[in-house]
């Protein structure tokens, strides 16, 4: 067997379940932030086999989800500026104001490519010299720092065409936001392990100090869940709430500082858009003056257009966990993943999606 | 410089006769083709016959374990074989587009006619067209199988009783994966082969000796939980898929991990789903098992009452979720 084996072994999943079944004893809410968490939970089938207690919550963790209706408006409206748009799959079905997506603008003559990452959106501008190619930087932490680092390439090359519409968020600050929020009922929160390589365990630790909130960084495999499952448990059984790295092999908690360096190099914190939390000071990630020429926002002149919220759609308090997306009604109603109303919907992480695809 | 397809093989003219002369027919070769008339004359098929057709535009055309052309006689040969049939003739259509290497069209040519020749069928009837560049993606080819059908009841998906048991021929997702990995834009090396290739021999034996077989189904486009799916809905009967009991192959199911992709979703060419009443099941294992085109064969679920239509899957842990068909596309043209 091998090492990650280890982590999904039943035998062990289920001696921890045992365990928090036995300490649990009363009802806690925990909260995931993270899409891979979501799907993790449910695909390894974690949610029906944890007491009925035990409420899981998903929170704002899946970066399509959170994208903001006026932030899709903004890159609709550059699609239509006779540009080449590079972006990741997961963003192309997503429906912005009047239920526009890059599919519809792409059957309209847009050009749009999916990438599968920023390295190849550069590519295709130097291929394409005569074209301006304009990325989408839609994403956490985890994405934000190759993203930089391709700026960063593209300056040193010269390239001429190539920009990117920075439209990439920060975890730390939305879970402030969550966490101040006094409609919020969440006893816990599972942290993110991806954005948790790149920033360690510091940007959280105002968690425990200042909302006394059990948080643990976990990994994504059955075991992993459980066992951070079971220590947020402790923590309310102690009152002792405390940010705990679950993921030791692969998050160091200092996280990764040639990463930082770079991401801090190309951007700068700035207020953002968050689908369902509205402006969150300081979340977003700004291309820096020094790389101006490969802000698309600058180059092409696009600003965040005024649009009209979705009407019905409920995606903003799913995000905060205020209701299980059945409770929004336009779930499997209106809204299912082959015809998408909200963003939780569109996204494979998506809360949405995840209850469609998986829930009994 | 390699000859390439050029316009002038499709007019119908005497550069389309050279074609057909020199690279169909001398592979394709049969008394029935070689007469060169405008149809197959076909003798002899009588009964109850299974006829299915299936176009072919993998991206790329020559893959680990295969290409366009073995899979183009693959694909057809086992849909027929689906409903309890012998696969006898099959037609081929052709559009190349200008510019195909010569060299890769006898490769896929050749291929297809090795895989004809194993599977056991004839390729009677065909046709070329030459589109311009940029029309198609080099080369996309059609398909058409008939045979008799040997089974009595026939198989089909809308036979599946509560209590029968739901066998499946190998492991799941090594097409999708290997088709995938060799996708221009996706540097992921593995060295999964895909599994293409022909079921007739195995689903004939299975017929002859087990009795009846309440379904077939090869689990191509949408995977095995697609596949299912659409058999439980057909049937109005609810699956219960034990996970553990799925096979998989280890490289499989790291390279899914590493792109974000599920198994149970990516498209199989040489695998399928076997249901049948209980008392058959040993049996019918035992047979695949014994089979080169069988051997990975495994129990993984039965069919019960419950929700019509759906499939549950117990996980590793025992915990159960909904196994629900894939939405749209995973991925872009693997068939």
């Amino acid at each position: 067997m091998n090492l990650l084996n280890k982590f999904k072994d039943p035998k062990l999943c289920l001696n921890i379940l045992d365990q928090i079944k036995s300490e649990l004893n009363e009802e806690f809410r925990f909260m995931e932030v993270c899409g891979t968490h979501t799907v993790a939970i449910f695909h390894s089938g974690i949610r029906t086999l944890l007491p009925e207690q035990m409420v899981h919550l998903s929170g704002p963790g899946c970066p399509v989800c959170v994208t903001h209706d006026r932030e899709i408006a903004a890159y609709i409206a550059l699609s239509e500026k006779k540009l080449i748009i590079a972006t990741f799959g997961d963003l192309i079905k997503v429906p912005g104001p009047g239920g526009r997506n890059l599919k519809m603008v792409q059957a309209e003559g847009a050009r749009i490519k999916v990438v599968y990452s920023a390295v190849d959106a550069l590519k295709i501008a130097m291929e394409n010299p005569d074209h301006k190619v304009v990325f989408l930087g839609v994403g956490f932490e985890t994405t934000a720092p190759t993203v930089a680092a391709v700026i960063r390439m593209a300056k040193e090359q010269g390239v001429k065409n190539f920009s990117v519409l920075s439209l990439h968020k920060l975890v730390p600050p939305a879970l402030k936001a969550l966490a101040a929020d006094r409609n919020i009922r969440v006893h816990g929160l599972l942290l993110p392990g991806h954005v948790s390589t790149i920033i360690g365990i510091k940007p959280y630790l105002f968690l425990a100090q200042d909302y006394k909130m059990p948080s643990v960084i976990s990994g994504f495999e059955p075991l992993d869940i459980l066992q951070s499952i079971l220590i947020m448990v402790r923590q309310k059984n102690t009152g002792q709430a405390e940010v705990v790295n679950n993921y030791k092999r692969a998050v160091r908690d200092n996280g990764n500082a040639r990463a930082m360096e770079v991401m801090y190099d190309v951007f700068e914190p700035s207020d953002a858009l968050w689908r369902g939390l509205g402006l969150i000071p300081g979340s977003g990630l700004a291309i820096r003056n020094e790389y101006k020429d490969f802000d698309a926002s600058v180059v092409h002149d696009q600003e965040l257009p005024q649009v009209n919220e979705i009407p019905g759609c409920k995606c903003g308090e799913v995000l905060k966990g205020l209701i299980s997306p059945d409770k929004c009604p336009l779930f499997d109603t209106r809204c299912t993943p082959a015809r998408p109303v909200g963003p939780c919907m569109v996204s494979t992480e998506g809360s949405c999606a995840a209850y469609h695809k998986y829930r009994l | 410089m390699s000859e390439r397809i050029i316009l002038d093989y499709g007019s119908g003219g005497k550069a389309s006769q050279r074609l057909i002369r020199e690279m169909f027919v001398k592979h394709f070769g049969n008394p029935s083709l070689n007469r060169l008339d405008d149809a197959a004359l076909i003798t002899g098929l009588e009964g109850p016959l299974s006829m299915s057709t299936d176009t072919f535009t993998v991206d790329p055309v020559f893959f680990p374990g295969g290409d366009i052309g073995s899979l183009a006689v693959h694909g057809t040969v086992n849909d027929v074989a689906m409903i309890g049939a012998i696969p006898k003739y099959i037609s081929c259509a052709f559009i190349l587009e200008e510019g195909l290497e010569m060299d890769d069209l006898n490769r896929i040519v050749s291929s297809m006619a090795r895989a004809a020749r194993d599977a056991g069928v004839l390729i009677v009837t065909g046709d070329t067209k030459v589109v311009p560049r940029g029309a198609v993606d080099k080369i996309f080819i059609n398909t058409t199988g008939i045979g008799p059908v040997i089974a009595d009841p026939s198989p089909s998906g809308s036979r599946a009783v509560p209590g029968d048991l739901i066998l499946v021929s190998g492991s799941i997702g090594d097409h999708g994966l290997a088709v995938l990995s060799h996708r221009q834009g996706i540097s992921f090396e593995t060295d999964i082969l895909s599994d293409s290739q022909a079921l007739n021999h195995l689903i004939i034996k299975l017929i002859r000796e087990v009795g009846d077989i309440h379904v077939l189904r090869d689990p191509t486009r949408g995977g095995l939980a697609t596949t299912l799916n659409e058999i439980a809905q057909q049937s109005g009967v609810e699956f219960l898929i034990e996970q553990e009991k799925i096979p998989i192959r280890e490289e499989v199911e790291g390279g899914c991990s590493f792109l974000g992709l599920d198994p149970l979703y990516l498209a199989n060419e040489g695998k399928f789903i076997c249901i049948l009443p209980e008392k058959s099941a040993e049996k019918a294992l035992e047979l695949m098992r014994k089979d080169p085109a069988g051997q990975g064969a495994s129990r993984i679920g039965y069919v019960r009452e419950g929700r019509k239509g759906k499939v549950v899957l117990r996980t590793a842990l025992g915990g159960h979720r909904l196994l629900d068909m894939l939405e749209g596309e995973q991925l872009p043209r693997i068939c």
